[in-house]
């Protein structure tokens, strides 16, 4: 991801003598210029991951040129013309849940001459499951941000209050107790994180505080908890225990443009609604009297910043089952490379998620090290823990 | 940017007291006589001019534990007032509970006319900013990042605040942090970290700025430019500025008015000479100290000793110059009931026992001392169980302790000075070294009472 350092104006020697004037001058002192940098950082990682996605199309059983792909990918951008909403119904433990469903009519854009058999391979079976991957990096990166940022805490990550945990723990249920339904599985997941972060967020606030410590200690806890539940569901998974296993070890193989349909709009609604308050973000840095004497009603923030987040994790990884360290490793890159301003790491670090989810993933379904497919999970943590390692000895990694 | 007195300013303090001359005064007892004006419900506003920042009746608690118990204090625009107190005697609270930081449980705090407790952080924010005591500022933030931070009020969340680059480079400039406005905030002194947090509070351009302990960290360069800088803003802004501050002799220099905090109650509140008495502080410190006052600054300075002993009984001093007038500090400093002279007019001692409030006989100096002075110098003698005789005595002064029957000799030059005084036929009880000089005259008064048995 180095492009585009040419806009990196940290590095340009502003400092020195007469920056004062200078930076007086061209009025870079403040605001206004985040967001452009925002923009061209933007700019640049998402001409990344479109190189990266590309790339990623060609490789595979049947190898496909670049041209091929391309053009195959040009004809598969789809506007949506018409959106219905209906509801079908999910029964669990002979109660039937109602589940909204939204179908949506498609209208391709263009229809360029491309091989048949390229075109089937590259939109049916390549593109989706790379889309999904980058809609997955983009919300586990974006979140992860956040909970970086939220909770002052280098180590923080996207499931840092439980959130894959309740995931796991519904989704082996599901696999485990043999509960069937539309979307069933991937429903369960995501309300089981959704519930274990409202319950994590209950346990850890008192008179409307949630003080981040408390909530850090009490995501800790749930956790353990929660995986002594996972653990005995598996136990008692009988033959389905190789699909739970694999399930908890996330991965992209069943992945279709249904799957990219729903999350998509979760993973980019939440991170517009947390980029609104990349601000507000920087501000909650100087901690949080700080932040409430510069007008940050520090509860209100919290409150949105951790629903928000819990919920664009919650809709990754309830698709895709547990993923890590994308959320933990990839804000790190991003905030060495641009900085620690929100405004500018958030866009960055979701788009530069996209592309690495993008990336192992790919390596993750050629197998290149294994000789055969890999959960993308693990991919993610045997390339992302050493890179971290490697930050960590090398850059101040250790601070936000 | 001088760190002068606030002459004209106290003129529109609704209870400013006495005016500037009532600041310069020799006369102390005049001024304890009208220390009743520093009583806090005093503090009232008047008429023609509202306080900015008006605290009424304030009751903090946390769990069982009272820490201000219905505390009133207001600051007027353009009033500088300084909070002084131990440590845990509620400052901090008291400024939390101003900023919004903190809801009382009883009492009212308004800030420009609303109650800030019914207002968003976000409202309170643009009339109140805040300095606080430590901020976590090591992250890559710039220090115009960190300045900017302080229009945060100003922001809507998706539209720009259209004054923010002037406001910013404003502070940048008024803190003179313009010139490492680029750097990260991470890198810079803790002295220039601390500038960077004010000028992050003055780009929030708010009527009223609160300070927790702006100067605990600094160098003697930096707490005077820090508070200086406060002072002006209050002068050229108008801003109402009250700061928690623990160095009393700098919170007397740059503040108009001194509001002293004792156990969550304010004990008193009033221009920092009239305030800043040895009583109030020894009830707010549990400090013996001589509250003196600056011949440069003209502020009042204190001068704390470590409290061992209490004297009960009256003490002539005789002498002048330095010694003569550490002794005279010390003694008062303890409680002794202080007498002093024949000084010369214009003497260091002479000075300090005018702003002790020490009764002292004075001749003009390089005259012989006439019969008057004379006379009231023996009444004092008569009056005093003991007698310090400190630093240079001339014979005229020796002549008139001759007769008392217990004298302590202070600050002597070795035991030449005390021979040639049992020469003249000065029965010396005890010699005593300046800082022991409260021991010895105890121990002194010790013995004559034995001998009175």
């Amino acid at each position: 991801m180095g492009t585009a350092t040419e806009s990196d104006d940290r590095s340009g020697g502003a400092a020195g003598a007469g920056s004062a004037a200078q930076s007086a001058a061209d009025g870079s002192v403040v605001d206004g210029r985040p967001w452009v940098r925002a923009a061209v950082w933007s700019a640049a990682l998402t001409v990344v991951l479109v190189v990266t996605a590309l790339a990623s199309a060609t490789v595979g059983p049947v190898s496909l040129d670049l041209p091929t792909v391309a053009t195959a990918a040009v004809n598969a951008i789809g506007v949506p013309t018409s959106v219905g909403v209906s509801v079908g119904g999910l029964s669990a433990f002979g109660v039937t849940v109602p589940v909204p469903s939204v179908r949506a009519e498609y209208t391709y854009l263009f229809d360029l001459p491309v091989d048949r058999t390229g075109e089937v391979i590259v939109r049916r079976i390549r593109l989706p499951r790379i889309a999904l991957a980058a809609v997955v990096g983009f919300a586990l990166a974006a979140a992860g941000t956040v909970m970086q940022g939220f909770f002052r805490n280098p180590m923080a990550d996207p499931s840092i209050i439980g959130v894959s945990s309740g995931a796991a723990v519904g989704a082996v249920a599901t696999i485990a107790l043999s509960v069937s339904g539309p979307f069933g599985l991937q429903l369960s997941a995501f309300l089981g994180a959704i519930l274990t972060a409202f319950a994590v967020y209950l346990i850890a606030t008192d008179g409307g505080r949630t003080p981040v410590a408390t909530l850090l200690l009490a995501g800790v806890a749930v956790q353990t908890f929660l995986g002594a539940v996972t653990s005995f569901l598996l136990l008692h998974a009988g033959q389905d225990l190789e699909r739970a296993i694999y399930w908890l070890m996330g991965n992209l193989d069943n992945a279709a443009w249904d799957e990219v349909a729903v999350t998509l709009p979760v993973a980019v609604g939440g991170f517009l609604v947390l980029l609104a308050y990349a601000r507000d973000l920087n501000v909650l840095l100087l901690g949080e009297e700080d932040a409430h004497t510069l007008g940050i009603e520090v509860e209100r923030t919290k409150r949105v910043l951790l629903a928000v987040s819990s919920v664009v994790t919650a809709a990754a990884v309830a698709v895709v089952g547990v993923i890590g360290f994308v959320g933990l490793v990839v804000p790190h890159m991003l905030r060495l490379v641009v900085g620690p301003d929100h405004r500018v790491l958030l866009p960055a670090s979701a788009i530069g998620g996209a592309a690495f989810l993008v990336a192992t993933d790919t390596v993750a379904r050629v197998g290149v090290f294994a000789g055969g497919p890999l959960p993308v999970g693990i991919v993610t943590a045997a390339l992302g823990a050493p890179f971290f390692l490697y930050l960590l000895r090398t850059r101040e990694v250790h601070s936000l | 940017m001088t760190p002068d007195l606030p002459g004209p300013l106290a003129a529109l303090l609704p209870d400013a007291g006495p005016d500037e001359s009532g600041r310069t005064t020799t006369d102390r007892a005049n001024a304890a006589a009208a220390s009743d004006v520093t009583d806090p419900d005093a503090t009232a506003p008047d008429a023609t001019t509202d306080p900015l920042v008006d605290v009424r009746d304030v009751t903090v608690s946390y769990g069982d534990t009272a820490v201000l118990s219905e505390v009133s204090l207001s600051v007027a625009p353009g009033e500088f007032v300084g909070l002084v107190g131990r440590n845990g005697a509620g400052k901090t609270t008291l400024l939390k509970a101003i900023n919004g930081l903190i809801t009382p449980e009883a009492g009212t705090v308004r800030v420009d006319g609303a109650d800030v407790h019914a207002l968003s952080a976000r409202e309170t924010s643009r009339r109140v900013a805040t300095v606080p005591q430590d901020t976590t500022l090591a992250f890559d933030f710039t220090v115009a990042d960190v300045v900017e931070m302080g229009r945060t009020p100003y922001h809507g969340r998706l539209s720009r605040d259209s004054d923010a680059t002037a406001a910013v480079e404003r502070a940048l400039a008024r803190t003179e942090t313009a010139r490492f406005a680029d750097r990260v905030v991470g890198s810079l002194s803790g002295g220039e970290r601390q500038r960077v947090v004010l000028a992050r509070a003055l780009a929030q351009e708010t009527p009223a700025l609160v300070l927790d302990e702006p100067t605990a960290s600094l160098d003697v360069n930096h707490q005077v430019r820090t508070l200086a800088l406060v002072r002006d803003l209050v002068e050229t802004e108008k801003t109402a500025a009250l700061a928690a501050i623990h160095d009393l002799d700098l919170a007397a220099r740059f503040c108009d008015r001194i509001a002293v905090l004792a156990d969550g109650d304010c004990l008193a509140v009033g221009p920092p000479d009239e305030v800043l008495t040895r009583d109030r502080l020894r009830t707010a410190f549990d400090a013996d100290a001589a509250v003196l006052s600056n011949p440069v600054t003209r502020a009042p300075t204190v001068t704390p000793f470590p409290s061992t002993v209490e004297l009960d009984c009256a003490v002539h001093v005789a002498g002048s110059g330095p010694a003569a007038a550490a002794t005279l500090a010390t003694l008062s400093a303890a409680g002794a009931s202080v007498t002093a002279g024949v000084l010369p007019a214009g003497d260091v001692a002479a000075a300090v026992a005018a702003d002790l409030g020490v009764e002292t006989v004075t001749a003009l100096p390089f005259a012989p001392v006439d019969a008057e002075a004379e006379a009231a110098a023996r009444d004092a003698l008569a009056d005093a169980d003991v007698v310090a005789l400190a630093g240079v005595a001339p014979p005229s002064v020796r002549a008139l302790v001759r007769d008392h029957d217990r004298v302590v000799r202070v600050g002597a030059d070795g035991d030449e000075t005390s021979d040639g005084e049992r020469d003249l036929g000065i029965d010396i009880a005890a010699t005593s070294g300046v800082d022991r000089v409260a021991e010895t005259v105890r121990a002194a008064l010790a013995t004559r009472l034995e001998a009175d048995d």
